[in-house]
């Protein structure tokens, strides 16, 4: 073995790591690439685009491309499935993240080199991020090309918008996934907890709603309050508001939030999934900043 | 360079490093010796930055705690075992860990070469061996040339001509100015890179010796190999070890290093636990290496269940 790295120098204890940023997006770009080539990513966008597809032949051959309230049959049906897909995918690639890094030994030697843990993190975030976003614009472009090419009519507006907080709905998804991946110590034990997350927020929380509006007797304030808790209906109310100026298809209370907040319930949808975005995040950093990454 | 000062590190109600002191010198290579669990790897953990402990480490005056990644740019570190991601190819691991030291392409392109794996470079990680992923870590923690080198018992995972020429590569390193700070398990390796040896027991330093005092208690590179039935070798690697040696399993019996008035200790050890010895045989630390690898598996490896036993 020759070894032409082995001459001595002088040794300068002085040496500048590299900068927080650049070490951010060393970790972003590795974790979106490696998110890119991995089955997952395939898998759930080929699942994205052909639930989609099938969405919107459906909706489309029901009652044409646009429907009476104007949103349309073809987004209303996407706005479930954004509703059920995103969030299990945002929240398994966050929590496998970290967890399976420090199963198999690479945390620690991640940690090794010259960066802190916060850079890491939100590196990893960042990257994941990317290949959510690369994921649902493929989707969803896939749905409006194909669309398109059939002759049936979309709002392109109404797919942008959904597309927009179908990434932010993934972005709070994501944060929340994270925070499961700093806690566990093995990355099965995250996805399980991922899912079980998933079916609490999509199903049990409806169902938990309904049944405390009827059993407690519910003020319609009181319904809406606790929605706004929930991010998956944050986005399906903020969904149907910003294509179809009107919450009112979501009866009573969309009529009362309509009525008590009209133009301001864009920015309170927005405060709700932003929040959902940092507070895990923060929560994670602080965790991942004090935990053995062993 | 490196000061370890009054370094403790409790995991719940273990103390895995207790009140460690140790200073490293610039150029100065230091071995830490010391059976399993006597905190070797807890206290380079500590070094590098991964474990929160109290007590102060510093490296290259950068406080490892608060300044960790001034202090760890100065550091090139190889565990005993890295879970590289096996997609990637070698090349691109490399140019990854590069961009993490600040390092551009152009700076990164001899650093396979330097460790014999520049003709592997297309290659994808999980196509390479065991030996191979080592040295590619070693030529991770090289990039940059980093004055310091931490090495983490990274030879118990090779096989004989791996180790062989795993720890020569490792001469010419610290031959050439660079400090080391390693734990191992073997005699040779110590003899061959270490100054100094730090001998740890129970989470403390107990001493630090000259590599010759070190070599020279240890037995001169004796090392007594003794035959006793395979249903004792649990308990007589117990019995020696609460005895203060550094026993290894061996696939027919147990490889025992012994100090030069201390060849008879051992058999007074097993006598004194009812364990029969049924043969022994003294020999050099090198051959006792090669009986480790040459019996049923290597002692150390996770097949042998002498050797899960002890480990659990």
């Amino acid at each position: 073995m020759s070894s032409p790295v082995l001459a001595t120098r002088p040794v300068d204890t002085r040496r500048k790591p590299p900068s927080a940023l650049r070490n951010t997006l060393t970790i972003a770009r590795r974790e979106l690439r490696d998110a890119v080539r991995s089955r997952w990513f395939i898998l759930y966008t080929l699942a994205f685009a052909t639930l989609g597809l099938a969405v919107s032949f459906v909706s489309a051959a029901g009652a044409g491309g646009t429907g009476l309230s104007g949103f349309g049959r073809t987004t209303a049906g996407l706005i479930n499935l954004v509703l059920l897909v995103v969030p299990l995918m945002a929240l398994t690639a966050g929590a496998a993240t970290v967890a399976s890094d420090r199963e198999r030994g690479m945390l620690a030697y991640l940690l090794a080199q010259p960066i802190s843990r916060f850079e890491l993190l939100l590196g990893k975030y960042i990257g994941l991020a990317g290949a959510l976003l690369a994921c649902l614009t493929l989707g969803l472009g896939a749905c409006a090309l194909i669309l398109a090419w059939k002759g049936l009519r979309t709002s392109p507006g109404s797919l942008l918008w959904l597309s927009g907080l179908s990434f932010t709905l993934a972005l709070g998804m994501l944060s929340v996934g994270m925070l499961i991946s700093v806690l566990a110590r093995r990355a099965s034990v995250a996805v399980g907890t991922a899912i079980f997350c998933w079916l609490a927020l999509v199903f049990v929380s409806d169902l938990a709603l309904m049944a405390g509006a009827v059993a407690m007797r519910m003020r319609i304030e009181t319904l809406f309050a606790v929605s706004m808790f929930n991010p998956l209906q944050v986005f399906k109310m903020w969904s149907l508001h910003a294509i179809d100026a009107s919450i009112d298809v979501l009866g009573p209370a969309g009529l009362y939030a309509n009525e008590e907040y009209g133009n301001a319930l864009h920015a309170m949808f927005a405060t709700s999934l932003a929040a959902w975005a940092l507070i895990p995040l923060a929560l994670s950093a602080v965790v991942f900043s004090r935990r053995s990454p062993l | 360079m490196i000061d370890i000062e009054n370094v403790t590190r409790q995991f719940g109600r273990t103390t895995a490093v207790d009140h460690a002191s140790l200073r490293v010198g610039a150029g100065e290579s230091i071995a830490l010796w010391g059976a399993n669990g006597a905190g070797k790897t807890t206290l380079i953990r500590c070094v590098i930055g991964l474990l929160r402990h109290s007590g102060r480490i510093t490296v290259g005056g950068h406080d490892v705690l608060r300044e960790g990644k001034s202090a760890r740019m100065l550091i090139g570190y190889v565990p005993q075992e890295i879970g590289f991601y096996d997609d990637l190819g070698v090349g691109e691991s490399v140019s990854f860990f590069a961009r993490l030291k600040g390092l551009s392409q152009a700076q990164t392109k001899d650093a396979l070469e330097g460790v014999g794996l520049a003709m592997h470079a297309d290659k994808r990680i999980r196509e390479l061996s065991g030996g191979m992923k080592q040295r590619l870590a070693l030529a991770i923690a090289l990039l940059g040339d980093p004055p310091i080198l931490v090495l983490d018992e990274v030879t118990a995972s090779l096989d004989a001509v791996g180790r062989e020429e795993f720890v020569s590569l490792l001469e010419r390193l610290s031959g050439a100015g660079r400090t080391m700070l390693f734990a191992s398990h073997r005699i040779d390796e110590v003899a061959a890179l270490a100054g100094r040896v730090a001998l740890m027991e129970n989470g403390r330093i107990a001493t630090v010796l000259s590599c010759r005092d070190f070599v020279m208690q240890q037995g001169n590179g004796a090392v007594l190999h003794l035959t006793v039935a395979p249903s004792m070798v649990g308990r007589a690697i117990e019995s020696l070890r609460i005895e203060g040696f550094t026993p290894r399993v061996n696939g027919v019996g147990v490889l025992v290093p012994v100090g030069i008035e201390q060849k008879a200790a051992p058999f007074r050890v097993l006598a004194d636990a009812r364990i029969r010895v049924d043969d022994f045989e003294i020999v050099s630390a090198g051959r006792a290496e090669l009986l480790s690898t040459e019996a049923a598996g290597d002692p150390f490896s996770s097949k042998n269940p002498v050797a899960m036993e002890l480990a659990s």
